[in-house]
């Protein structure tokens, strides 16, 4: 039992620590987001958790391609629906979060300041995931669905890598790590820039969300082999 | 391979030339949509220019490559199927419709500069510009013509499913646009911006060449 599901009672524990710890343990007190840094702990590794399933989705869709056995194809969707969910949280924790940080109190409204390079690429994954599905749903016969939503899946991925790893490193950015700052990485510099208690409650909590997606994605994966067990004959 | 790639261009052009219909009907498409412009805008400023501009580009693109996979009946597909490799058939495909946008986008320059009032400062650059960002965007939505030819609605699926991947490109293509407006970039970016471009474009032929057998197979 514990070798089998070992890892759904560490991503419990993992989260529990994160959740404990991370409203509990001091935090640097810096100007502008004082106690609102504590979010750091669920809306960047929300970004963490959505990058990671598109990255399993798009090795399933290249599976999928390599063999064409449906199998692959049920993994690959169900990691992409749960990684589109995993990019919606982390557009809402996001929102909140710049809401008390970005605003200032010269009423500016909140479009204003969310034309933002790392904001768009996101939203391009969103759309890219979106489109994803309005294609699946598109088609009767499931073998076609299957092999035109893979090719898609591949190429849509291929294209949000510039958006996402590319673009954000070439102009200014509210968020940490622009060009110009004074720290490097444009995600997060996490050995440079984030404070050394911090990072012991960061790293698990984006193992522990990370492992919470797949977790997700496992049950709705065995919930639809269930299903189409006759379809599946491998 | 060459030569039948060039012989499946010379059937697409010659079938344009049969049937003038679709091409007037792309050309008609862009003078209604820029005179619709020049009636509803009195001034605009360089940054509604250019953003208009390269929408409209992107609407082009869409009437104008949508047709290439779709004009083609299914037994055609498998006259094809006999004749050519799947990769012969999509280059001949990416190269005419590579030259049609770019026609295109050339013709509706034009037509901007005329009716719209011009902000553009240095003509020849921003031309350089406008037949880049039409081979970028021609290639990518080649691609997605030949997927929504395979579901049933496909001409709205081509926007849907074009659009989210089109925008890094068409971001950074407005932003390079911006020299030609006597914009001042710090050295270096221009170069950047333009080899990312270039860098994005043969990615996307390379997964083309790579992808389309699978879509191939029926």
């Amino acid at each position: 039992m514990l070798k089998k599901n070992g890892w759904k009672i560490l991503s419990l524990l993992l989260l529990i620590y994160t959740v404990v710890a991370g409203f509990l343990v001091a935090v640097p007190d810096l100007p502008i987001i004082h106690q609102s840094i504590r979010n750091l702990y669920f809306h960047v590794c929300m970004w963490f958790g959505m990058m990671i399933l598109f990255i399993i989705s798009f090795v399933y869709s290249i599976k999928y391609l390599r063999g064409f056995k449906l199998r692959n194809d049920i993994y690959a969707s169900n990691f992409a629906a749960v990684g589109t969910l995993f990019g919606m949280l982390g557009y809402i924790t996001g929102a909140i979060w710049a809401n008390y940080t970005w605003l200032t109190d010269q009423n500016q409204s909140l479009g204003s300041v969310l034309k933002e390079p790392k904001l768009i690429g996101a939203a391009i994954a969103l759309l890219i995931y979106g489109a994803y599905f309005v294609l699946r749903g598109s088609f009767t016969d499931m073998d076609k669905k299957a092999r035109v939503s893979a090719v898609y899946n591949i190429f849509a991925f291929a294209m949000l890598f510039p958006s996402i790893w590319i673009i954000p490193r070439l102009v200014g950015s509210l968020h940490p790590g622009a060009p110009g700052s004074d720290s490097g990485n444009p995600a997060l510099n996490a050995q440079k820039d984030l404070d050394a208690g911090m990072r012991m409650i960061f790293y698990p909590a984006v193992i522990g969300w990370t492992l919470l997606g797949v977790w997700i994605a496992t049950l709705r994966i065995r919930i639809q082999l269930l299903n189409d067990k006759t379809l599946l004959n491998d | 391979m060459m030569k039948r790639v060039f012989a499946l261009l010379g059937k697409d052009i010659l079938l344009e030339f049969r049937q003038k219909h679709t091409f007037y009907g792309i050309l008609l498409y862009i003078a209604s949509t820029i005179f619709v412009l020049y009636l509803s805008l009195d001034k605009t400023d360089a940054a509604v220019w250019n953003g208009l501009f390269w929408v409209i580009q992107l609407f082009i693109c869409v009437n104008a490559v949508a047709k290439s996979f779709l004009q083609e009946s299914r037994g055609r597909m498998l006259y094809f199927y006999s004749i050519a490799s799947p990769v012969e058939f999509i280059l001949a495909k990416l190269l005419y419709n590579l030259l049609l946008m770019v026609l295109m986008s050339l013709i509706s320059l034009a037509l901007f500069a005329t009716f719209l009032d011009n902000p553009v400062s240095n003509m020849l650059l921003f031309t350089g510009i406008v037949v880049l960002g039409g081979m970028g965007i021609s290639i990518v939505f080649t691609l997605m013509s030949a997927i929504a030819a395979k579901a049933q609605q496909n001409a709205a699926l081509i926007a849907i499913l074009g659009f989210p991947v089109i925008l890094p490109q068409l971001m950074l293509l407005m932003r390079l646009s911006k020299t030609a407006f006597a914009e001042v970039f710090k050295e270096g970016a221009l170069l950047q911006m333009t080899g990312l471009i270039a860098g994005l474009d043969v990615l996307v032929i390379g997964l083309a060449l790579i992808l389309f057998p699978y879509l191939w197979k029926e």
